[in-house]
């Protein structure tokens, strides 16, 4: 095993563990935002199709790449859009037992 | 001197992402956290463009207006109770777009002869969890939208199935690491990738459907590790571990505020066929 995959697999061990505890004990009104945001951040496969699509190896590769960056890109903005829209909507509750009765209305969607 | 500067702005992007997931799991800055992600993710872009191996962009500036023309219309013309149905359309696309990358690179190295036993394990469980996460947030999507039945759908033999299915799947890696040239067994991953992603899901009710959903996000963050430990990219491996530890932990909270087990809902089906039947 080479140098680089051996400091890849430590990037990844920690970050997956800042992943677990970063989101801990999220209150259930958060649920179904935190989905549709790490969705949006689930595109970041975009910058391994953006340099597929622009290295210029063969039609296949070229062709593969722009496919795949439409994807992200649209997974992207879709999912960005519908969290902010979500997000907004917890906005317009001033007190704290407000913000509760609209995250029951949220989490009963996400139940339904 | 450029890619240290892309490996700064990198780390810049990983920080902005650590951060808007923090922000994220509180009600009162989730929407800073979800615009430090969205700023994450530009500044990752914008220096992916710089990368050595970008020499054209005509393709990128098509890519990615189709990807907005698309993306727009589902983020914003969407009706919130849909919500469910939209993540998983979305998932599909971002898993597609890694399943893609993982196909473009296999055969480019393919081409060159440049395929390393490492390199293909990696390309092979970028295939794998990209695959299945497709066809997987496909039915997720067809089941919420009703066009497919959402009661559970169990037969005969599918736990057996399914091991199979895993079994071949592990033996095929290891077939890839042994000897990265045979075309047909990357092309076998991909195939059962996708059967395992349509059997992961039809036995699942299309109530338990969300929890479903945000478990095929945790897989696809883990194709995105994958894809960066085939391309050597930092950023990728950062956020896709981010995406699938904290995809996993939220699935799991998702069952405990239903009141189930996380094994109930996944394999719940199964234990209720045996018992009616």
């Amino acid at each position: 095993m080479s140098a680089t995959t051996t400091i890849q697999l430590f990037v990844f061990l920690l970050a997956g563990f800042v992943g677990m505890q970063a989101i801990n004990r999220i209150p259930p009104l958060l649920h179904t935002p935190l989905m549709a945001a790490t969705n949006a951040i689930s595109g970041i496969s975009l910058v391994a199709s953006l340099v597929l699509a622009g290295s210029n190896e063969g039609d296949l590769a070229t062709v593969l790449g722009t496919i795949a960056v439409a994807c992200a890109v649209a997974n992207i903005v879709g999912g960005f859009l519908i969290t902010d829209r979500m997000l907004a909507m917890f906005k317009r509750t001033p007190t704290a037992t407000e913000a509760q009765q609209v995250g029951d209305g949220a989490s009963s969607v996400t139940k339904s | 001197m450029i890619e240290t500067l892309i490996q700064l702005a990198y780390l810049l992007a990983a920080f902005f992402f650590i951060m808007a997931l923090r922000a994220l799991g509180r009600p009162e800055s989730a929407r800073r956290g979800m615009q430090l992600a969205a700023f994450g993710m530009a500044v990752a872009v914008l220096a992916t463009l710089l990368h050595a191996r970008i020499v054209s962009y005509e393709w990128l500036a098509v890519g990615a207006m189709i990807g907005a023309v698309v993306g727009y219309p589902l983020g914003m013309w969407v009706p919130m109770t849909a919500m469910p149905q939209r993540i998983a359309l979305s998932h599909a696309f971002g898993a597609l777009a890694a399943t893609l990358v993982g196909v473009g690179e296999y055969t480019h190295n393919a081409a060159t002869g440049s395929l390393a036993g490492g390199h293909v394990l990696a390309l092979g469980l970028e295939v794998l969890f990209g695959g299945l996460t497709v066809t997987g947030s496909l039915m997720a999507f067809g089941k919420l939208q009703e066009i497919l039945p959402g009661r559970p759908l169990t037969f005969r033999g599918q736990n057996t199935m399914n091991l199979v299915l895993l079994a071949a799947a592990v033996i095929g890696l290891g077939w890839l690491i042994v000897s990265p040239n045979e075309v047909w067994v990357f092309a076998a991953m991909l195939a059962i990738a996708v059967l395992v992603g349509i059997l992961f899901v039809l036995p699942i009710g299309g109530a338990d459907m969300p929890v479903v959903v945000s478990l095929l996000n945790s897989y696809a963050g883990l194709a995105a590790v994958a894809t960066g430990f085939a391309i050597d990219n930092n950023i990728l491996i950062i956020v896709g571990a981010l995406d699938g530890l904290s995809g996993f932990i939220l699935s799991i909270a998702m069952s405990k505020a239903m009141n189930r087990s996380f094994a109930n809902v996944l394999f719940g089906a199964f234990g209720s066929a045996e018992a009616g039947g």
